[in-house]
């Protein structure tokens, strides 16, 4: 029954994924990345990581997502409406076929075998985040505000040159 | 097997939206009576006795009208946009809890879910806006994504010192911890903050902009009509309710009861009945206000939900957690929340008294820009 499931939101994923990339249309592009966030909320909904969906649909699906349409949108749509000609190509085929063989090598060496599928308590993934891991934690968070003042930063400079 | 089981899926499925569907006719009539009640007029009471069959004359028009598609229109986006927006709010009654047995799946992350899956709804908004090849449709789209997303933030807070208070995500055991004292006596600020937040997350009347006639004419809805429009009109109203039912769920301790003499299934009906009660005052709340308050202008709107509601909510999570950290007794929150309900009321007040400029959005005047053309420099 979870590999049906499997293929259902892996054939989202990959179908999304491709339509990021092949989509002409760069809004169509943007609601394709919604499909793979999607996809993969389910994914770790069959691994019992439900918290791990959940958050995957808050933060991309909710979040980003949202911010990349609200950003196209702002702009003169009619500009790009149709994306064309992409120069960086082959930079971008190196990259992802590195990354391919990275993943490949990764599963064909590390051979574990899972015997029973378990998700974790809520509460003890809370306890282990905020008493073990607290210091990387607030490290993270403290990366996320600095981006935060620096998006005001360069705004605000940006307006005064303006006036 | 499976078989048997995705047909009882299919089933319960559709009890839940026919229950949706009713609860959205009966609240249409209620509130266009409630307004009219507020407004000195009779309201509907022409179809029906005293106008009561009017829901059902309102739908059949809405049915049998022509859906028009503008030339100009993504035509995909423009009919996938309405269920966007339908969707997630519908699936959030998944793990919503009426009474002790009636829910569909009790999630244990349920509060989580909840918040989670309800964002997803800016994103039908938003492709209604864009799809529509409208300006109006596009600003008001636009909107819509600004002000939702800005006021997600104190709305999720909210509901996190609720969560902390009960010690669960799970809306069952957030109820069953308000045997003696419902919430809304330990979280006075929360409540504040969770209403404001949640009818500005519905786009009702005090913070209606993104589809305010006047401005945006009807915002991203503005190209619909027919079947497709009546998907946008549904939505508002199941979301009202699910605003009204959280509310009671999370503030007003649910389906309990002062006294409960009944057993068994008898039970289950008077927490039913106590439970809906409960909802049906929330919601002529939430009509008073659309009656009585004006609506907010945008850079109103968002200095609200970034001066005000956000630190407020920061404000009320750090005072649940320390008093029940430091094991100060709730009383301790409920005095203070007080106090801090009144501190956000004068600084309110404040701000809509000050007369220095407050602009969030960069306001530019037509004569600005009149002479900024004149003068040859680049816009």
């Amino acid at each position: 029954m979870s590999v049906f499931f499997f293929a259902i939101a892996a054939f989202i994923v990959i179908a999304g994924g491709i339509g990021v990339v092949a989509a002409r249309n760069i809004v169509y592009a943007a609601l394709s990345l919604l499909a793979v966030m999607v996809g993969t909320a389910g994914i770790f909904l069959i691994g019992l990581a439900e918290f791990l969906a959940l958050v995957q649909l808050l933060i991309y699906g909710g979040a980003v997502v949202i911010v990349i349409l609200f950003a196209l949108m702002l702009t003169r749509i009619q500009d790009f409406e149709f994306l064309s000609a992409n120069k960086h190509w082959p930079l971008a085929l190196i990259v992802s076929i590195s990354f391919l063989v990275l993943f490949l090598i990764s599963i064909l060496v590390n051979k574990r075998t899972i015997t029973e599928m378990s998700g974790v308590d809520i509460s003890e993934l809370g306890l282990t985040l905020f008493a073990d891991w607290a210091i990387p934690f607030e490290l993270a968070s403290l990366v996320l505000l600095i981006a935060l003042i620096g998006a005001v930063v360069v705004v605000r400079r940006d307006n005064e040159e303006n006036r | 097997m499976i078989l048997a089981d995705i047909i009882y899926l299919f089933l319960k499925a559709s009890l839940l939206l026919s229950f949706i569907l009713v609860v959205v006719l009966v609240l249409t009539l209620a509130e266009r009576k409630a307004l009219a009640r507020i407004q000195q007029r009779k309201g509907p009471n022409r179809v029906g006795f005293k106008g009561f069959l009017q829901p059902f004359a309102d739908a059949l028009k809405l049915l049998t009208k022509e859906d028009i598609l503008p030339s100009s229109a993504n035509k995909r986006i423009f009919w996938i946009a309405p269920l966007a927006v339908f969707l997630p709010g519908f699936l959030i009654w998944v793990t919503i809890p009426m009474a002790q047995e009636v829910v569909l799946s009790n999630l244990d992350m349920g509060l989580f879910y909840i918040t989670a899956i309800s964002v997803l709804s800016v994103m039908g908004l938003l492709m209604a806006g864009w799809g529509s090849a409208n300006k109006w449709a596009m600003i008001g789209g636009l909107r819509a994504a600004g002000q939702l997303i800005s006021y997600e933030i104190p709305f999720i807070m909210a509901i996190l010192s609720i969560a902390i208070l009960a010690q669960s995500f799970n809306l069952k055991e957030i109820v069953d911890d308000q045997g003696t004292w419902p919430f809304a006596l330990k979280q006075p600020l929360g409540l504040f903050i969770f209403l404001t937040a949640g009818l500005a997350e519905l786009g009702r009347t005090p913070f209606d902009i993104h589809h305010a006639e006047s401005e945006v004419v009807g915002g991203p809805f503005v190209e619909y009509s027919g079947a497709h429009w009546s998907v946008f009109y549904l939505a508002e109203y199941m979301n009202t309710f699910t605003v009204a039912v959280l509310t009671v769920i999370l503030f007003l301790g649910g389906w309990q009861s002062p006294a409960m003499p009944f057993t068994g299934t008898l039970q289950m009906i008077v927490s039913l009945i106590w439970f809906l009660s409960k909802t049906t005052l929330v919601i002529w709340l939430i009509f008073w206000i659309r009656g009585t308050y004006p609506r907010l202008r945008i850079d109103q709107l968002m200095s609200f939900g970034w001066k005000i509601l956000v630190p407020a909510s920061f404000i009320n999570i750090f005072l649940t957690a320390s008093v029940l950290y430091y094991g100060l007794g709730e009383w301790v929150i409920t005095i203070i929340s007080l106090l801090l309900i009144l501190a956000t009321f004068y600084f309110i007040r404040r701000g809509s008294l000050s007369k220095t400029k407050q602009d969030t959005v960069r306001v530019i005047r037509a004569d600005d820009i009149r002479a900024q053309l004149s003068s040859g420099a680049e816009g």
